[in-house]
């Protein structure tokens, strides 16, 4: 079915590939189904609901039947393709969908000779209520096998997709004659352009014309002209295979960029697509027009097509999609399209015009060339099923009734509906749309946004017309208005056009003439919705499904909206229009996923000690975005056995623990103190140099929201620290309150959360380790006490070291720069293996911190845990005029007695275990429905105590020391005691060492 | 007692690979000092050696030194890294009563280079901002994003740029800079 010559595709270059498993020939240039109609393969797909033989409607993006599955192998599959869209490479593997066993031979057909009603409009409502609770067991997993579309992949994409941001001058939609005249007019100014088209080749519909020239030269030849010309500007990015998907606020538009797709062997390393997220300062419209099926009986045959579509695969792609056509027009571009496919080589056997008198050049040109010509006559009915065989045709009376029919012979039907412009991209701008009555088409009428549109999407069909009110917008684009004509011939203009349903003489309740091809929805049903009350576009699109399909109701929504019309007898703008949406096509998950994926799905944050750790066997677990060592098991150890030998050595010798992690921040400025004094519960005025105290930090409803110890450095400055995950989130709580309730202090705010690593190291031989080591401090308990800080050098680095612990043994915390950290580390650990000196990781760092009952805010706490409830009431200043919430401490409902405390249980049996979460109640077995006394906040074998301890939030927990309550389990209840919170060295005289 | 002060360990020891049209280097170890406070910004310029520029986003820069513009009282100081203690006594000395603060930042982040003509478009991978030049001149300063990761962005060059980033998340920049 190839013709001799002509078309932009390489006859030299044979490209093998298959379909459903048979292999196939076509050319370099051709698309998937230009290829497939040059092996005269019609039948492609099967329908949504009716599993009815489907062919090529269209050849273009709005393509609603052809959507076949490309796999190529390992993953790198993709369902719903358009045919149309998908170039050919060398070893394609394309499968057709919604068919089983196979496409010739679909026993689901059968659903298409169901009596009338059953698949009809709003089946869903109807056909499958009851029983109650079917749906979920049976009608729905029923439902998603038989009715459908291609299955989504089921390995993990291995492609990698890339995103960028844009900003330009002027953004062009469409490279057809408009849109290359625009971004001409802009780019010759020197103004950044983007123009982007969503095919392989940019031209448009130029690249389909026979017969037109423009300034003297063939279209095609213009286009190579003008594109060598843009292609020449080094301001002018051109993007073809590039789908401007979405538009939304403030001239940000999203466009898909396929990358590797046409490739036989893509480079592995490249991205398969990129995602271009452009801001633009003037958006230029030039997304032309697609042409609307005509609605008729069986209008879905394989071999019915858009005459636009004949025309591209004739003249772009060398194709002739037929032997003998009958060519069904209400527009003269359909005489345009006979005669291409007349030249081409295909029989025309008769035009059918549902006009009565028929005009234009284009039937002009056809009168003259011979063609059988015959107006006020309509297409009946089509014969055959898996390809057209024939169809037959009316005369249509003035009074809109039929009189059948003569049958004609054909294997191609074409359909020349006139033409809608494209307006979604307009329309989802939230650009509102005006009505042409006259030409009952849709129109851009107020812009929401700095935007454009000219040519065929405008309303604007003359070619000659077009490409000037293309060139005009750009030259507008860019402040420079001017108008430029063009000499144009030979193109033929859309005139004329038909919306609805063709009127026939057939039984209307045994025909499906089709309006949304996808989603199997037939003027029967439009009808059938406006019968059972639906009246707005919005009720009948949702009842009928119909513009609801992955094409959007491209080529279906003018003619829905003209059968409800009709039916309603309102007119078409009373009924409404639905809201376009993105995207305009399909566009990947992994385009708009782009680079968060896998490892790169969010940062990983290291601190300078991780390589360390991770070559010493450590495991890790994630905190926020940080990796931190979570044990250091040896050789046959697992976590508890590790662990426990960590919390040996920390309360035995040393242990070494990288705490870079905690959030850092400097507070300085003359109002420091006072800044201090009103974020954090806890005096500081009187904190002396060089001292430390444990803040703790409500939010304005008096719940804790974080903690930490704070050192002061000077008179004016503070060294903050904060939990880990808090650390961003405690910054932005002060930066809030500095700059909206407290602008008059003099004072900022600096994160140094990675200027310090942190390295801790904590246990009784914790200062004889490090003695040696630092220069320039006095290490002796009397002159640093616990909680000081004081600044020196460590092995020639400075260092701010904090006496601290949160561990309950004697401890310092070296903070150093961060580079120097693991060499710092490195250090220390050498001078304290003789010692006994063992790295730990978080978990023993919890198990020590229980034993004493410090708290984890984020696991003793969930934001509605006051002070009082942690038993810190000493953390508080009660002097104090005022602190960020304060005021809330005095509200009824948080000074009441039987709030959650915090208490530690201890198990009757200590080797149990308690989970953490589990809830707590007065009775072992409590009956269904007892409300939970609290639940166990922290819970973990303790070496140290040769025993299992809990930390727990229980109501009245103060009021309960020594009670017994239980812990309800699936294997019963676990008898616990409740006790104060600290469970070792009480006294507190091994901190203070 | 081993002298560490040599010992140095950055997250930049591993850079993406050069591709045609950019090529990546780490900035050498410098001293960043944050420096805070409207009212001492000229007195501060005077004794740093480099005055704070009051053009938003602007930078200047003068022999080995540099003031790069982040807020309405916020600048960047950068020098070499052995005047660190020295800078900080000078402006502290220039400063006396004024409320001021400098916050020494060196470590907290590090520094990255991107050149060659394609630099803004793999910039662009994560950065919004128009990165053209009449956009984005030569010298312009700003605190933005890079994907989900804060930056500071400084054109150093018609096709130059240096990249501030805090230390832990400059992996995952330079990672996405290599696929981008």
């Amino acid at each position: 079915m190839r013709t001799g010559n002509g078309g932009r595709v390489d006859r030299s270059r044979r490209i093998n590939f298959s379909f459903d498993g048979r292999a196939y020939q076509g050319c370099a240039g051709d698309t998937l189904a230009s290829a497939l109609l040059a092996n005269g393969v019609h039948l492609v797909g099967r329908s949504f609901k009716y599993h009815r033989p489907r062919g090529f409607v269209a050849a273009g993006s709005e393509e609603p039947n052809a959507l076949v599955d490309i796999d190529r192998g390992n993953g790198r599959s993709a369902p719903n393709l358009r045919a149309t869209q998908v170039e050919l490479y060398e070893g394609l593997v394309a499968k057709s969908q919604n068919r089983w066993p196979s496409l010739a031979f679909d026993l689901q057909a059968l659903n298409d000779l169901a009596p009338a009603g059953l698949f009809g409009a709003g089946f869903y409502y109807k056909t499958f209520m009851s029983p109650r609770g079917a749906w979920h067991r049976l009608y729905e997993p029923f439902i998603r096998r038989v009715a459908g579309l291609g299955h989504a992949p089921k390995l993990p994409d291995p492609d990698h997709y890339s995103q960028r941001y844009a900003h330009c001058d002027v953004l062009v939609v469409g490279a057809g004659a408009t849109g290359l005249a625009a971004a001409l007019a802009a780019g010759e100014t020197g103004a950044a352009v983007i123009l982007a088209d969503e095919q392989a080749e940019m031209g448009g519909g130029l690249l389909d014309e026979r017969t037109a020239s423009i300034d003297g030269l063939s279209a095609a030849n213009w286009v190579g002209a003008t594109l060598a010309r843009l292609a020449a500007m080094p301001n002018v990015t051109l993007l073809p295979r590039t789908q401007a998907f979405g538009y939304y606020a403030q001239n940000f538009l999203g466009l898909a960029e396929k990358l590797t797709e046409h490739l036989a062997a893509p480079d592995k390393s490249q991205p398969r697509e990129r995602l271009w997220k452009v801001r633009a300062r003037q958006v230029l419209l030039a997304t032309g027009a697609i042409e609307r099926p005509l609605v008729f009986p069986d209008n879905d045959r394989p071999g019915v097509m858009l005459a636009s579509a004949a025309r591209t695969f004739a003249n772009r792609y060398g194709v002739r999609p037929g032997e003998r056509a009958v060519v069904f027009v209400a527009d003269d571009t359909g005489y345009g399209a006979a005669l291409d496919l007349h030249a081409a080589g295909t029989e025309i056997a008769v035009i059918a015009d549902l006009r009565t008198a028929p005009s234009g050049p284009g039937f002009e040109a056809a009168s003259g060339t011979g063609l059988r010509i015959m107006p006020a006559t309509v297409v009946t009915g089509v014969s055959g099923n898996l390809r057209v065989s024939g169809v037959t045709l009316g005369s249509l009376a003035a009074d809109g009734t039929v009189r059948g029919g003569e049958k004609i012979v054909c294997d191609l039907v074409l359909m020349a509906g006139g033409w809608t412009p494209a307006v979604h991209l307009f329309s989802q701008s939230r650009g509102k749309l005006a009505y042409d009555s006259e030409r009952q088409i849709y129109l851009p009428g107020t812009y929401a946004q700095a935007a454009q549109s000219a040519g065929a999407c405008n309303g604007t069909f003359e070619l000659a017309q077009a490409i000037a009110e293309g060139h005009a917008a750009g030259a507008v684009a860019v402040g420079t208005p001017g108008t430029r004509s063009f000499a144009v011939t030979g193109a033929i203009a859309p005139a004329g056009g038909f919306h609805g349903a063709v009127p026939h003489d057939r039984n209307p309740e045994q025909v499906k003439a089709f309006v949304d091809f996808q989603n199997d929805v037939t003027a029967k049903d439009i009808k059938l919705a406006v019968r059972e009350g639906m009246h707005s576009i919005e009720h009948i699109k949702r009842y009928t499904t119909t513009g609801m399909a992955t094409d959007q109701g491209k080529t279906s929504n003018m003619n829905g909206l003209a059968i409800a019309s009709a039916a309603l007898d309102k007119p078409i703008p009373d009924i409404g229009l639905t809201t376009f949406r993105p995207p305009f096509t399909p566009v990947t998950f992994g385009t708009l996923a782009g680079h968060s994926r896998g490892a790169l799905l969010d940062p990983v944050r290291q601190t300078p000690m991780h390589g360390w750790a991770a070559a010493n066997g450590a495991k890790f677990e994630d905190v926020g975005q940080w990796k931190r060592a979570w044990y250091f098991p040896k050789p046959g150890e697992d976590m508890h056995a590790a662990v426990n030998r960590e919390c040996r050595a920390a309360r035995s010798a040393a242990g070494l623990f990288d705490a870079t992690t905690l959030g850092k921040i400097e507070i300085v400025g003359p109002d420091a103190a006072e800044f201090m004094e009103r974020l954090y519960t806890n005096p500081w005025h009187k904190l002396g140099i060089g001292r430390c105290r444990y803040g703790l930090m409500l939010n304005e409803a008096g719940f804790v929201m974080d903690d930490g110890v704070i050192g002061r450095l000077a008179a004016d400055s503070f060294h903050v620290t904060t939990t880990t995950g808090g650390a961003t989130r405690v910054l932005a709580h002060m930066e809030d309150y500095l700059q909206t309730e407290f602008p008059e202090l003099k004072v900022w705010l600096t994160s140094t959360t990675e200027q310090w690593a942190v390295i801790a190291i904590q246990g009784p031989k914790a200062r004889e380790i490090i003695a040696p080591l630092v220069e320039g401090i006095d290490l002796a308990a009397e002159t640093m006490p616990h909680m000081s800080v004081r600044e020196g050098s460590i092995c020639g680095v400075p260092t701010r070291l904090f006496r601290v612990s949160f561990t309950g043994e004697l401890g310092f915390e070296i903070n150093v720069p961060a580079d120097h950290g693991r060499a710092v580390w490195e250090a220390v650990h050498e001078a304290g293996v003789p010692h006994g000196l063992t790295p730990y990781g978080t978990e023993t760092m919890h198990v020590l911190r229980a034993e004493k009952g410090y708290i984890i805010v984020g696991q003793e706490t969930d934001g509605t845990v006051t002070p009082s409830d942690l038993g810190l009431d000493w953390a508080i200043g009660k002097a104090k005029k005022d602190f960020v919430g304060k005021r809330s401490l005095k509200r009824p409902d948080l000074v009441k007695t039987d709030r959650k405390h915090l208490v530690g249980l201890l198990t009757a049996d200590p080797k149990v275990v308690l989970e953490e979460g589990a809830q707590i109640t007065v009775e072992a077995s409590p009956a269904t429905g007892t409300p939970a006394l609290g639940h166990v906040t922290s819970s973990y074998w303790s070496e140290t105590l040769g025993r299992s301890i809990a930390m727990a939030l229980v109501a009245g927990g103060k009021g309960r020391m020594g009670a017994t309550l239980h812990v309800p389990m699936p294997d019963g209840g676990i008898a616990v005691t409740v006790t104060e919170p600290v469970f070792f060295d009480k006294e507190g005289g091994r901190i203070n060492a | 007692m081993p002298d560490l002060t040599r010992s140095r360990l950055t997250p930049l020891s591993s850079l993406p690979p050069a591709v045609p049209g950019v090529s990546y280097s780490a900035a050498p170890a410098i001293a960043r000092l944050l420096y805070r406070g409207s009212d001492g910004a000229v007195a501060a310029g005077a004794a740093f050696g480099v005055a704070l520029p009051t053009q938003p986003c602007s930078s200047a820069i003068a022999g080995d030194r540099a003031t790069l513009w982040l807020g309405p009282d916020e600048w960047l100081l950068l020098a070499p890294e052995y005047e660190t203690l020295a800078v900080q006594q000078a402006i502290a000395a220039a400063l006396p009563g004024i409320a001021h603060a400098v916050v020494d930042i060196s470590h907290r982040q590090v520094g990255l280079r991107l050149d060659g003509p394609r630099a803004a478009a793999v910039l662009n991978a994560g950065v919004p901002l128009d990165l053209s030049l009449k956009a984005f001149p030569v010298g312009m300063v700003t605190r933005t994003i890079f994907e989900k990761a804060e930056i500071i962005l400084w054109r150093t060059g018609p096709v130059a740029f240096r990249v501030e980033v805090w230390r832990s998340f400059a992996p995952y920049v330079m990672a996405i800079m290599a696929v981008a």
